[in-house]
């Protein structure tokens, strides 16, 4: 029977050789070494845009080795708000969850906060606008991130051909492609008259009076517009006031130049009125000019994405963004806020903006003037005014300023159109504000 | 006294005899067996019904953010709301109203199908019992075309008569009626069927009886069949009662309540308030309210039925 026996040289050697393949383990990366990341993205509907999503999401990932997965969440039947609810409750899921408007605050517990993400962002990107601020912001700290894929501004899309005929107004004259907008003269007034003319000349504006969000966007920015506030920023409710008396006198006028059937309009027939031809403007992104290109391509031609009319208080266009929320229940956290940032570099951003033909919108003051914009078409620079590039008009969301968990209830019970409608339909102004004082209180509960 | 005795000694030599096999015994029992049986699904509906019932009552129980526990407090502001009192007004004329015609059609339309030649009947079966086969979603999304605000398939038709255009989902009246007539449309053949097979197992001696004492078709229906069919009209009508109170799909999808709240329901309303304004528990509590209601409809249908079947 053979004994080996161990040297003291090759005792020294065998342990400076584990000694330095001990030290040296942490540097040499497996091919997935940063662990794991899980993503739900939103669903875009923009065909292909999803793909840009998946392109740099893999690229990060190869990068940073880590193993990525993305679930891309559809919005229809708010399918993505159950998902925040669901993971929200079972504390489990996404490390990433794309959320849009109110659900950062409404969620605010559980999300991570982004601080040291949003203010290196801002000082390279540039300022975000007080929506953002209001929407993602809490007590001083950033919920979530605001994301490009799927935030929108709810504009007047309008028909040039029409508009001209039946209003005297040339659009494309108002809001030039590559330059500031002429647009002191387009006023609520002006709105009014155009809507007017437009009804008579058989082709009237589609602005629904329904509960979901595209007719709540339009009744927050005409609200905004008058400085008419149902609960203030302090969280008291100031609905008998002046300015929503203003507000619903205007709304009745307008809807007397909709469609009858505008109260029963959901986020889908606006963009039907448009696509069909049967109507001159619609207030919505660019989806519906969109589709038109692939499916009415005469119409699509004829459509211009502009600027809000100003009232009494301001210019205020509907604003919608969509955030990337961080639980605070991930494993990945810092590989996750990596990705975060990744996200929101400007070349990611230019990506994401081709890749939705100008819908996307990012949030920061130095990405609106992107070359997709000024380029998309036909008509070439239809899209150009859409990002507000030259801080035309304010970016605002219905029902703010109220504290955001009085106003998301504000928002999705519809509680400015619902009055519009009310009063229009001849209910008395003083039972219409009482109703809506009623509402806004029980709102409060907490 | 002796058989007393009698009767001790053979229940102590039973209890004697029971006593070293008596796990064997217990599991070798019939009921034992059973019980084993179909505990896959006790576990089953443990998991899937009790378990969300009971996490549903403990959801109302907190305050909006979920981090207190109110009592009843959610109930009690509901109780305050008049958008509430609305909805809870509205389930209950949505409910009744589509229970009725759907029960009156299906009564109509299995009689029609009862007296149709064996040879022919199945075929007839079998098409009316599409819209209720079809997933309700799929159907009512048809419905909201034919309805749809701006190009309405009825009122294409109506123009040719010289009608409308009738606003279906804009208005508050043609609202309710569009969202009962799917939900009719989508449940009579159920009450189809199941009459059916109630009809055809009435003795037809019963009807010849009948035919000689000089009755005629009305005083059939009245003093045969609908005796006959009783028991089954009340459980359908509750079976079909719970199911329409608990509606969503149909109402979400036409009209999502709207106009001005007057077509939400239970469901479409605790979705809103639960899901879209972040307030779970005040969601869940709309939608246990249904329970109260359906409870008291329960018990008084059932209590007739077992009435009857003890008069039986």
């Amino acid at each position: 029977m053979s004994r080996k026996t161990l040297t003291r040289r090759q005792f020294v050697a065998a342990t400076a050789m584990s000694s330095a393949a001990l030290i040296t383990a942490p540097y040499v990366r497996g091919a997935y070494a940063a662990g794991k990341l899980s993503i739900g993205f939103w669903d875009h509907w923009v065909p292909n845009a999803n793909d840009a999503s998946t392109a740099m999401v893999k690229a990060w990932g190869e990068k940073e080795k880590v193993e990525v997965s993305i679930d891309y969440i559809t919005s229809n039947n708010n399918k993505i708000q159950l998902t925040v609810a669901a993971e929200a409750q079972a504390k489990s899921g996404h490390d990433i969850l794309q959320m849009p408007t109110w659900w950062p605050h409404a969620y605010a517990e559980n999300l991570e906060p982004v601080n040291d993400v949003m203010e290196p962002l801002i000082k390279q990107n540039g300022e975000v606008n007080g929506t953002v601020k209001y929407l993602g912001q809490a007590g001083g700290k950033w919920l979530a991130v605001p994301a490009t894929p799927g935030s929108q501004i709810k504009g007047p899309c309008s028909r040039i051909d029409l508009m001209k005929k039946h209003a005297g107004i040339d659009v494309q004259e108002m809001y030039p492609v590559g330059a500031p907008a002429k647009a002191d003269n387009w006023t609520l007034e002006t709105f009014l008259k155009a809507a007017e003319a437009c009804h008579k000349g058989g082709v009237p504006f589609g602005i629904g009076l329904g509960e979901t969000t595209d007719s709540v966007d339009t009744a927050g920015a005409i609200f905004q517009s008058f400085g008419a506030e149902l609960v203030n920023a302090k969280g008291d409710v100031t609905v008998k006031t002046d300015a929503v008396r203003q507000a619903l006198e205007y709304y009745k006028k307008l809807i007397a130049f909709l469609p009858p059937d505008a109260p029963s309009w959901d986020d889908a027939s606006n963009n039907k009125w448009l696509i069909s031809g049967r109507g001159a403007m619609i207030l919505n992104p660019p989806s519906a000019w969109a589709v038109a290109r692939r499916d009415a391509p005469q119409i699509a031609e004829q459509c211009w994405t502009h600027g809000m009319p100003s009232g009494p208080k301001g210019r205020f266009a509907p604003y919608l963004p969509y955030f990337w929320g961080l639980w605070s229940f991930s494993k990945n956290k810092e590989a996750a806020k990596s990705l975060l940032t990744y996200l929101s570099q400007p070349s990611s951003i230019e990506k994401f903006v081709a890749a939705s033909g100008g819908y996307d919108l990012p949030a920061y003051a130095n990405m609106t003037t992107l070359k997709t914009w000024a380029e998309e078409g036909p008509p070439k620079g239809t899209l150009y005014h859409y990002p507000n590039p030259n801080n035309h008009q304010t970016l605002s969301i219905a029902a703010s300023p109220a504290p955001p968990k009085i106003a998301q209830q504000i928002y999705f019970q519809a509680t400015l159109t619902k009055m519009a409608l009310r009063y229009a339909q001849g209910e008395k102004m003083e039972a219409t504000l009482a109703w809506a004082e009623g509402e806004c209180e029980g709102f409060m509960r907490s | 006294m002796a058989d007393v005795v009698v009767e001790q000694g053979q229940a102590v030599r039973a209890a004697r005899a029971r006593k070293p096999a008596s796990l064997r015994n217990v599991l070798g029992r019939k009921s034992t067996v059973a019980f084993f049986l179909t505990l896959p699904l006790i576990l089953l509906i443990a998991l899937l019904v009790l378990y969300p019932a009971v996490y549903s009552v403990h959801l109302a129980t907190l305050n909006k953010s979920m981090q207190k526990f109110v009592g009843f407090g959610n109930f009690l502001f509901l109780f305050k709301r008049d958008t509430f009192w609305m909805v809870v007004k509205q389930s209950c004329i949505f409910a009744v109203t589509a229970v009725f015609f759907k029960a009156l059609i299906g009564f109509i339309v299995a009689h029609f199908v009862h007296n149709i030649p064996a040879k022919g009947q199945r075929k007839w079966r079998g098409m009316l019992l599409v819209p209720w086969v079809i997933p309700p979603a799929m159907s009512t999304l048809a419905w909201l075309w034919l309805f749809d605000p701006s190009y309405s398939a009825f009122n294409y038709t109506l123009s040719f008569f010289g009608i409308g255009p009738i606003n279906w989902l804009g208005d508050n009246v043609w609202a309710r009626f569009s969202v009962i007539l799917v939900n009719v449309w989508y449940g009579a053949p159920f009450f189809m069927i199941m009459y059916l097979a109630a009809l055809k197992s009435v003795p037809d001696q019963l009807y010849e009886a009948a035919a000689i004492d000089g009755a005629n078709w009305w005083q059939k229906i009245w003093y045969v069949t609908l005796p006959m069919m009783r028991n089954i009209i009340a459980i359908t009508a509750l079976f079909s009662l719970i199911v329409t109170f608990a509606n969503f799909d149909i109402v979400r999808i036409l009209t999502s309540g709207g106009p001005l709240d007057q077509t939400h329901i239970f469901a479409t309303w605790a979705f809103k308030v639960g899901i879209e304004g972040s307030d779970i528990p005040l969601g869940a509590s709309v939608s246990l309210f249904m329970v109260p209601i359906l409870a008291i409809a329960a018990i008084f249908i059932l209590r007739d039925v077992s009435k009857r079947g003890n008069e039986a």
